[in-house]
């Protein structure tokens, strides 16, 4: 029997000709990204011998610029490791900060084919690209770089064929939303996307879907590879790649086929990812305090351009707060050149440098008690982005700009009426 | 045979809820006095050290935190759940912290139960109403690190990282 794409990888990287679900697979990391929270001194420990410095990689992004003495010391860490073993890519406070997975994405680190972990959970964001990437924890991390392997449990494979076109005004988090509700948690399975229908979602939205498949539970989340893909990489990264596609005969644990044409804009409800979703007619009126647009899963260009064009002209309401966050500063200064920021500033938004900031809550728009959030972000748990009497909603960058003009949840429909699909 | 006695968690605890944002900087011992502060904040006052944690669907869902070293640290001696979350099963192995999956787990148990737990016939049973159900079986090699203090020690010895 044939194997999936996260099969196929895992086998290759492996040197085995088969994985299965159920097997322990021991792999080579082509690229090992640490983050600020992996130099944190309750997990770090000095390393001795890195395998090989070319395949490690460093990014500061979950309190970056460092809003304390304590985050400050950990990047000087970071900092000192890098120094000390020659690692090149280190993804400072600076021109090329930003979010590891949106940095990922900007310089095509993520190699189709390839294996790659990273200290954060939202790793199967290089999915997008076609990358086995699995968020890991930090002694995952320490084996990686020191040894150059990763360890994972082989699962079973839930593949989704897209058909059809989103409609306008509906984005790839909608997709997601419609996921999660509808099938709810994925845990240990991988996820495959593909259909005839992938390839009409930007790499931004398909980035989007990838990075929101840590809230799935799922293991890995894999697209097919396509040409804009394929283009993309070569352009930023010069190293040999194989893009893999599935074997005709692959075992799926079930195949689910998604007509894009028929998504809805959605709305999460407060303290659940999975099985939360409403239409926004259900949860329209309702008062908020904050409206956030940043974080891994939306702080692409896409998301900023489509906030920009929902307040062109239009002011936030008055006593709510509008923050918005690009994924990395490359994303900012383009959006800078395209106007998108110029827009959001005039409209009241507040755009801060890239971090993973409000959505981790921990600066840059952290919420009060009993406050009320829509965020375009990963998560909306109990807690998440401050105090845990927040009320925190999630839905899509449209959504968002929307609700943050209104001072209430509301649908953005309006904003796209007249758009040709 | 391991015995403890068992607290209940339902589907999708959080590893927000293990272990909240803003004590991410703090030490692991402070960390370990959080755990389910915005759920069950009274918890952490009665869980003993050997206490069994049942949980349903997706225990440990959401980021890398180490949220199970502070269940480690904070008394936990293992932990059965419908469904480990994967990234959190990750850190239980890595960390040390003893977790299994073992379907019908948070039906088989009352919160105050006693959970007998025995990784040589891989089952649980619950006395009190002397129902024995299979668990899943660790892998060899994932298991010997699970019992034995989780990865550090094994970089350790090899010499790849320093010794705590």
């Amino acid at each position: 029997m044939g194997m999936t794409i996260t099969e196929k990888i895992l086998a290759r990287a492996g040197g085995t000709a088969k994985v299965s679900p159920g097997d322990v697979a021991v792999v080579d990391v082509e690229t090992a990204c640490l983050i600020d929270l992996s130099f944190l001194p309750e997990g770090w420990r000095e390393v001795l011998k890195v395998a090989d410095p070319s395949k490690v990689m460093i990014v500061f992004d979950h309190l970056a610029p460092a809003p304390t003495v304590a985050a400050a010391e950990i990047m000087q860490t970071g900092r000192e490791f890098a120094k000390r073993f020659g690692i090149e890519r280190v993804h400072d406070i600076g021109r090329d900060q930003g979010i590891s997975h949106a940095i990922i994405a900007d310089n095509a680190y993520a190699l189709p084919g390839t294996v790659l972990v990273n200290a954060d959970s939202h790793t199967c964001a290089a999915g997008a690209f076609n990358c086995a990437a699995r968020g890991v924890g930090g002694p995952d991390m320490l084996y990686a770089v020191t040894t150059g392997k990763a360890w994972f449990r082989v699962g079973e494979t839930i593949r989704y064929d897209f058909t059809g076109k989103l409609r306008p005004g509906v984005s790839a988090k909608d997709i997601f939303l419609h996921i999660a509700g509808k099938w709810g948690a994925h845990v240990n399975q991988n996820i495959e996307y593909g259909g005839p229908g992938m390839s009409s979602l930007s790499l931004n939205g398909r980035r989007t879907l990838a990075t929101m498949g840590t809230e799935l539970s799922a293991e890995f989340v894999i697209f097919e590879p396509d040409d804009a893909l394929i283009d993309y990489v070569r352009e930023r990264n010069p190293k040999p790649f194989t893009p893999t596609i599935a074997d005709p005969d692959a075992v799926y644990k079930e195949r689910r086929t998604l007509d894009l044409d028929t998504i809805e804009p959605l709305v999460a409800l407060p303290d659940a990812v999975v099985n939360n979703s409403m239409r926004i007619s259900q949860v329209a009126g309702q008062h908020i305090d904050q409206a956030f647009i940043g974080s891994c899963a939306n702080g692409t260009l896409d998301d900023l351009a489509v906030a920009a064009r929902v307040v062109q002209g239009r002011k936030v309401a008055k006593g709510t707060r509008f923050i918005v966050t690009p994924g990395t500063q490359a994303i900012f200064r383009a959006a800078l050149k395209a106007g998108h920021i110029e827009t959001l500033l005039d409209a009241g938004a507040v755009v801060t440098p890239a971090t993973c900031g409000a959505c981790v809550g921990g600066h840059m728009g952290v919420l009060g008690p009993n406050e009320v959030c829509i965020t375009a972000s990963t998560r909306n748990f109990k807690g998440r982005m401050g105090d845990p009497s927040a009320r925190i909603f999630m839905a899509s960058p449209a959504t968002v700009a929307a609700s943050a003009l209104a001072g209430a949840i509301t649908s953005a429909a309006e904003f796209f009426q007249g758009d040709v699909g | 045979m391991r015995a403890g006695k068992v607290w209940k968690f339902g589907d999708n605890i959080n590893t927000d809820l293990m272990l909240p944002g803003p004590y991410l900087y703090r030490s692991a011992e402070e960390q370990a006095t959080a755990v389910f502060q915005a759920n069950r904040p009274e918890w952490i006052k009665q869980v003993q050290q050997g206490d069994a944690i049942v949980g349903g669907f997706n225990f440990g869902m959401g980021s890398s935190r180490p949220a199970a070293r502070s269940l480690r640290m904070c008394g936990v001696g293992f932990l059965l759940a419908e469904a480990i979350n994967g990234l959190f099963f990750r850190n239980a192995v890595n960390y040390g912290l003893l977790a299994c999956e073992c379907p019908g787990v948070s039906t088989a148990f009352e919160e105050g139960d006693t959970a007998e737990l025995s990784l040589e016939a891989w089952s649980v049973c619950n006395p009190r109403t002397a129902q024995t159900l299979p668990v899943q079986v660790v892998p060899a090699q994932l298991l010997e690190m699970m019992l034995q203090g989780g990865i550090y020690p094994l970089l350790a010895a090899q010499g790849l990282i320093a010794s705590a």
